[in-house]
């Protein structure tokens, strides 16, 4: 099973790593309201809290350069909307929703690639969100494996057989998902076999401890502190 | 002796129509190997898959005592372990520990009892040293070791693997013979392979058409039905 570089990075020991998932998201979503709620220096506290993440990254250990490569996915998206705004006329608005997207995805993964998903949906469940809601993305997660794993197998089998062509894509498309379809219906069966019962329980259960309430109000209140720094400076 | 499984007139129909089961009726006693011979879409395997509730057919099926029911299901399910063809199926946790441990969590005991259990069934199956390795870097027959462990830290009182043998080398089939002679849960083995079969069960049932046309040793069922090894073709 080939699981994808974030699982792999999510498995690291450094001490942010090892940090309480609740204190994690928390810390995420202060920084999250944060960014998408500045106007005043924006672009001196972009720059702020890209340095801010890029230390987090190199804290966790990470590779800094896949890391923030990564974080571009969002940008084929937030360059539609920011193509609409140029046109609009309105280039300041642009360029800050390119940045606060970047950025919000930046800080998104340096949660996910430092935290375990298993872990950090207990750590989700714990904090209100709805159960339902987390074991859709448990599963879809968990199939992800399984859809990657399929269309590998199915492209190793056309490339035997001369090559795959785009003309093919569109029927081994469909195959793709027949097949991932029964194969995914094989791992619930094997799951419900061993006594799962719709919930992940985990095998190292986390505790909010001193470390991780030090370190909550350490990123919340510093990325607070940084922002309202750089406003009243740019006032 | 009391069966510890006593099936009576099991049937069943897939959505398509195809009728895979057409009146079963079986036993397993305590403490007995019993191989389940016949052909491709013969049965065996939609057979196996009711037996810890997987499927749901006509019939009655009764288990350590407990007539099979959405109520006795869960305990049904710790009293029978199945061993999946496919050991891929089955692994889907990020280390081997944690994939082992999964069916002793769900079964409710707390992360150290799981951890015991877990590692008692690796040092069982001989893969304690695999413990914190991933299991898809595992070789074939590494895999469906950790697949039994898996079955094996929920103490089932019956084992239930279903073509055991496939995608194994012979010093792999070698070493799965050796293993499930040590343990001493009842088996029932689905399989083609005949010498496997030979190897380990005391009896076995030859299915065709969905029902169980004949019961007796190995060798004889052998004879019978013509199911002879390859070498026996020789021009």
């Amino acid at each position: 099973m080939h699981h994808v570089i974030l699982e792999r990075w999510s498995r690291g020991g450094s001490w942010l790593h090892h940090r309480d998932p609740r204190a994690k998201t928390a810390a995420l979503l202060i920084l999250l309201v944060l960014i998408a709620t500045s106007h005043a220096g924006f672009w001196l506290l972009g720059a702020a809290y890209f340095a801010v993440l890029v230390a987090a990254l190199a804290w966790a250990r990470l590779p800094l350069g896949g890391a923030l490569a990564r974080s571009a996915i969002v940008l084929p998206f937030s360059l539609v909307f920011a193509a609409i705004s140029l046109l609009a006329g309105d280039p300041a608005r642009a360029g800050a929703l390119v940045v606060r997207s970047y950025l919000s995805a930046l800080a998104v993964l340096v949660l996910i690639s430092t935290t375990p998903l298993p872990e950090l949906l207990r750590g989700l469940e714990s904090m209100g969100v709805p159960r339902f809601l987390l074991m859709v993305v448990q599963f879809l997660y968990r199939y992800l494996f399984v859809i990657s794993e399929e269309a590998q197998h199915m492209r190793a089998a056309a490339v035997a057989r001369g090559g795959a062509r785009w003309r093919a894509a569109a029927g081994a498309l469909a195959v793709l998902f027949a097949r991932s379809y029964a194969r995914a219906e094989n791992i619930h069966q094997a799951m419900l076999a061993r006594g799962f019962g719709g919930h992940f329980e985990l095998l190292l259960g986390s505790r909010f401890g001193w470390a991780d309430a030090w370190f909550l109000l350490a990123a919340g209140g510093g990325a607070a502190a940084i922002r309202f720094a750089i406003e009243r400076v740019a006032r | 002796m009391t069966p510890l499984i006593a099936v009576h007139g099991l049937r069943f129909r897939y959505d398509d129509g195809t009728r895979a089961l057409n009146g079963v009726d079986f036993q397993l006693y305590p403490g007995e190997t019993v191989a389940l011979l016949g052909a491709n879409g013969s049965g065996k395997t939609t057979f196996v898959l009711h037996l810890n509730g997987l499927l749901a057919g006509e019939g009655e099926i009764e288990v350590c005592g407990m007539q099979l029911s959405k109520d006795t299901l869960p305990r049904i399910r710790q009293k029978i372990g199945l061993v999946f063809q496919d050991s891929e199926t089955q692994l889907f946790m990020p280390t081997v520990l944690e994939d082992v441990a999964f069916g002793p969590l769900n079964l409710g005991l707390s992360p150290a009892e799981a951890v015991d259990r877990a590692h008692h069934a690796l040092h069982q199956t001989g893969m304690a040293e695999a413990a914190r390795r991933a299991p898809y870097h595992l070789s074939a027959g590494e895999k469906k070791r950790v697949a039994i462990a898996g079955i094996l830290a929920m103490q089932p009182e019956i084992l239930i693997l279903d073509e055991p043998t496939t995608s194994l080398d012979p010093p792999g089939q070698r070493d799965l013979v050796q293993l499930l002679r040590d343990l001493q849960q009842a088996k029932i083995l689905v399989t083609h392979d005949v010498a496997f079969a030979e190897a380990l069960a005391q009896r076995a049932c030859f299915f065709e058409g969905g029902r169980i046309v004949a019961t007796g040793s190995v060798s004889e069922l052998v004879d019978r039905f013509g199911w002879s090894k390859i070498e026996s073709c020789a021009p």
